[in-house]
C-alpha cells in the first residue's frame, strides 16, 4: 500500500445521502477477477443520466452514510482508480470505510456545514499527520483511529503486521481455540 | 481494577477471541466466488498459504445460473464461468473445502453455513459479504468484510478490528397474525433508518424474538446491515440447539459454552424498544429498505430530495394505496428468505390458485439441500402448479449477477434485502416483502394484506 500523508487538490462533489455500493460499482463489473481497471465503471448507471458530472479529482465530498450496502471492495477500488485519494463526508458505512483504509483511501468525517464549505471552496488539503482539512477560507480537525492512521501514513501491509503476532496466534490456537467445527471433516 | 461489569453477549464473544488489542481470532471464514479471487491472488503474490483451511468453507452462489447447470464449465456466461472455475482452482490449490456447482450442498453462503452446522453459538464468523450478519441468529459474532480482509483472514485467521459499540433492540409484545420476521425487521429499519445502527453490533431480544423459528431469526439478523449495523445477534436457546441437532458439523452433545447470553444487568451503548404487536405486513416503496410502510398504507409524500428521487425512480405517485401497486415479477429467494421454512410459508399462500396473468414468478431455494427437501415435501409441485418457475440454488435475482434479472421498468415483489436502484436489473423497481406477502401478491397481481385473505 502506498504511504499517504497529504492529499491536496481539486474537490469533486456528490451531494446525495445513503449512496450505496451498488451505485458506486454495479454488479455486472464484479465478475472481473482483477483488482484494477474499475474506475471506468464508477457510478456506471448514474453517469448515463443527464446532468451528471463528477470530475476526476483527488478529493471527493460525499453525503451522509456514504458507501452503504454491499461489502464489495470493488467500490473502493473503483473510486481509487478514478483518482480519489480522500473522501470527506458527514458519515460512512462501516464496511466501506474499512475497505477504504485497507487500500489507502483516506475517509474523513466532517460535519455537514464543513462538508458544504469544502465543496464550495472547490479545493482543499487533507493533512493526515496533522488530522486537519484546510480549504480557502477555513480549516477543520478530524478524528481517525491511531492504528489506522499509522498504517496509512507508513503504507503498512496489514498481513505482515498481524503475522508479527505469530507467537500470540499460535498460543491462542494451542490454548484457547474452540474445538470445532472442522470444515475439512465435512 | 474496578468491579467486573455485567457482560453482553458481544463482550463475551469478543473477550474469548481477542488475541491482542484489536486483533480478533476468527473461528470460521466463509468464501464465495465474487469477493475472493483478488484475495487469493494477493496470497500468491506474497508467497503466503491459507493458515486454516479447516476453518474455511467455500461455495459458489453469487453469479451461478439457477437453470440447473450441473458443472462450472457448463456456465454459459464467460465471465461467470471464469470466476466460478477460478474459485475451484483456488480452493484446490489452497486445500479449502468447496461446494461448487454440482455439489448437493451448494447454495447461498449464508444458507449453507447454518445448514451444515458449521455456524454455532459463540463463534466469530466472517465472509466477504455484508449479509454475514445472518449467522448471528445462532449467537455468533458474524460480520461482512472486504476483499483485503478476506486475504488477511486467509493468511492469518485473524482480523484487525476495533470493538464496535453495543446496541439492543428489544421487542415488546408478540407478532400478530400474518406478520413475519421479515415485517418485523423492515419495520425496525423503517423506524431507525439505514444508518440507525451504524458502528454497532445489535442484539435482538424480547418475546417476539424468543418465539421466532431459526429461519425467522436468520431473516432478522440478515438485514441488520440494512440498518447500518455491523452485526446482528440473538442469544442461543433451546430453539437454536434443536435446530442444530443432527447437522453434519454439529457436536452430538450440546457443549456447555453454547449457553451464552447477555447478563441481566449488562449495559448497552444504545437501546431501542419496539412494539412488535403494532407491526403490520410491510412493503417498501422506495430505494432504501427504510422507505417502507404497512401494506394498509399509501405511498407517502416525499420529505426530502432523496425521497423525491426514489419516487421518480419507482414511478409511484404519493397517495397511491400500496395494495393498488401492480407487479410484473415476483422473486422468492435470497439469503434473507429462501430457507425451507420460507418456502413452506409461501406455498401455504398459494392454495391451488394460479399466478396472475402477466406476472412472472420464480422460487430460488437457498441451497440444493433446501431444494431437495422442498421436493421431498412436494412444495415444488405446489409452486409449479401455481405457475411459479422452480429454480436451482443461488443468490439469483437478489443482486442479478446471473441471468435472473428484471428488465428496465419492471416492478418486482421480492423477498430479498435490497431495493436499491438497479439492484435487480437496470431500471428495475423492487419492493421488499415477506415470502407470504410475495406469494399472495403473485396470485393477485398486486400487493394484498394477507391478514384479509379468505384462506
Amino acid at each position: 500500500m502506498k504511504a499517504l500523508k497529504i492529499v491536496a487538490g481539486r474537490v469533486s462533489v456528490l451531494d446525495r445521502d445513503d449512496v450505496d455500493t451498488d451505485q458506486i460499482i454495479p454488479k455486472q463489473f464484479l465478475k472481473r477477477i482483477e483488482r484494477t481497471g474499475f474506475g471506468q465503471f464508477l457510478f456506471f448507471d448514474w453517469a448515463r443520466e443527464p446532468g451528471w458530472e463528477l470530475a476526476q479529482n483527488p478529493i471527493l465530498v460525499a453525503g451522509r452514510n456514504f458507501g452503504c450496502g454491499s461489502s464489495r471492495e470493488h467500490a473502493a477500488w473503483a473510486l481509487q482508480d478514478y483518482g480519489f485519494e480522500a473522501i470527506i463526508a458527514p458519515s460512512f458505512a462501516d464496511i466501506f470505510r474499512s475497505n477504504c483504509t485497507k487500500i489507502g483511501i483516506l475517509p474523513v468525517v466532517l460535519d455537514e456545514a464543513q462538508c458544504r464549505a469544502v465543496a464550495q471552496a472547490g479545493e482543499a488539503e487533507v493533512d493526515l499527520d496533522g488530522q486537519v482539512v484546510r480549504w480557502p477560507g477555513g480549516a477543520a480537525r478530524f478524528e481517525i483511529d491511531p492504528d489506522v492512521k499509522h498504517r496509512l501514513i507508513h503504507g503498512l501491509d496489514d498481513i505482515a503486521l498481524t503475522l508479527s503476532h505469530e507467537d500470540a496466534i499460535a498460543a491462542y490456537e494451542r490454548d484457547r481455540e474452540r474445538r470445532g467445527p472442522v470444515t475439512t471433516a465435512l | 481494577m474496578g468491579a467486573a461489569h455485567p457482560k453482553t453477549l458481544l463482550d463475551k464473544i469478543w473477550e474469548a477471541h481477542e488475541i491482542a488489542p484489536g486483533l480478533l481470532y476468527i473461528d470460521l471464514h466463509l468464501v464465495h466466488e465474487v469477493t475472493s479471487p483478488q484475495a487469493f491472488e494477493e496470497l500468491r503474490l506474497g508467497g503466503r498459504r491459507v493458515r486454516r483451511p479447516d476453518r474455511t468453507l467455500a461455495t459458489a452462489d453469487h453469479n451461478v445460473p439457477t437453470d440447473g447447470t450441473p458443472l462450472a464449465k457448463r456456465i454459459r456466461d464467460e465471465l461467470s464461468r471464469e470466476q466460478v472455475e477460478m474459485l475451484e482452482r483456488n480452493c484446490r490449490e489452497f486445500g479449502i473445502p468447496l461446494y461448487s456447482l454440482g455439489s448437493e450442498h451448494q447454495g447461498i453462503v449464508h444458507v449453507i453455513g447454518p445448514e451444515r452446522g458449521v455456524t454455532q453459538p459463540g463463534m466469530t464468523i466472517v465472509c466477504g459479504d455484508s449479509h454475514t450478519a445472518t449467522h448471528g441468529a445462532f449467537g455468533a459474532l458474524a460480520f461482512g468484510v472486504g476483499t483485503s480482509e478476506v486475504a488477511h483472514v486467509l493468511a492469518t485467521q485473524c482480523l484487525v478490528q476495533t470493538k464496535p459499540r453495543s446496541m439492543r433492540i428489544r421487542y415488546e409484545g408478540e407478532l400478530g397474525f400474518g406478520v413475519t420476521a421479515k415485517d418485523l425487521i423492515l419495520a425496525t429499519i423503517g423506524k431507525m433508518g439505514v444508518a440507525g445502527a451504524a458502528g454497532h453490533v445489535v442484539e435482538y431480544a424480547g418475546r417476539a424474538i424468543d418465539a421466532l423459528s431459526m429461519e425467522g431469526r436468520m431473516t432478522i439478523c440478515n438485514m441488520t446491515i440494512e440498518g447500518g449495523g455491523r452485526a446482528g445477534m440473538i442469544a442461543p436457546d433451546e430453539t437454536t440447539f434443536a435446530w442444530l441437532d443432527g447437522r453434519a458439523a454439529a457436536p452430538s452433545v450440546i457443549p456447555e459454552e453454547w449457553s451464552l447470553r447477555s447478563e441481566p444487568d449488562a449495559r448497552f451503548d444504545r437501546e431501542l424498544v419496539i412494539d412488535a404487536h403494532a407491526v403490520s405486513p410491510m412493503v417498501t416503496w422506495g430505494t432504501t429498505p427504510a422507505m417502507v410502510v404497512p401494506v394498509t398504507a399509501s405511498v407517502p409524500q416525499p420529505k426530502s430530495s432523496q425521497e423525491e428521487r426514489a419516487l421518480t425512480y419507482m414511478d409511484l405517485e404519493p397517495g397511491t394505496p400500496v395494495q393498488e401497486i401492480a407487479l410484473d415479477r415476483v422473486f422468492i429467494g435470497s439469503c434473507t428468505n429462501s430457507r425451507i421454512g420460507d418456502l413452506r410459508a409461501a406455498a401455504r399462500m398459494l392454495d391451488g390458485r394460479r399466478v396472475a396473468d402477466g406476472v412472472y414468478a420464480m422460487v430460488v431455494p437457498g441451497s440444493q439441500s433446501v431444494k431437495a427437501q422442498a421436493e421431498r415435501e412436494g412444495l415444488d409441485e405446489i409452486f409449479k402448479r401455481a405457475g411459479f418457475d422452480w429454480r436451482s440454488a443461488g443468490c439469483s435475482m437478489c443482486l442479478g449477477m446471473n441471468p435472473d434479472v428484471a428488465s428496465p421498468g419492471e416492478r418486482v415483489a421480492s423477498t430479498s434485502n435490497r431495493n436499491f436502484e438497479g439492484r435487480q436489473g437496470r431500471g428495475a423497481r423492487s419492493h421488499l416483502v415477506s415470502p407470504e406477502m410475495a406469494a399472495a401478491a403473485a396470485i393477485a397481481g398486486h400487493f394484498v394484506d394477507i391478514r384479509q385473505r379468505d384462506t
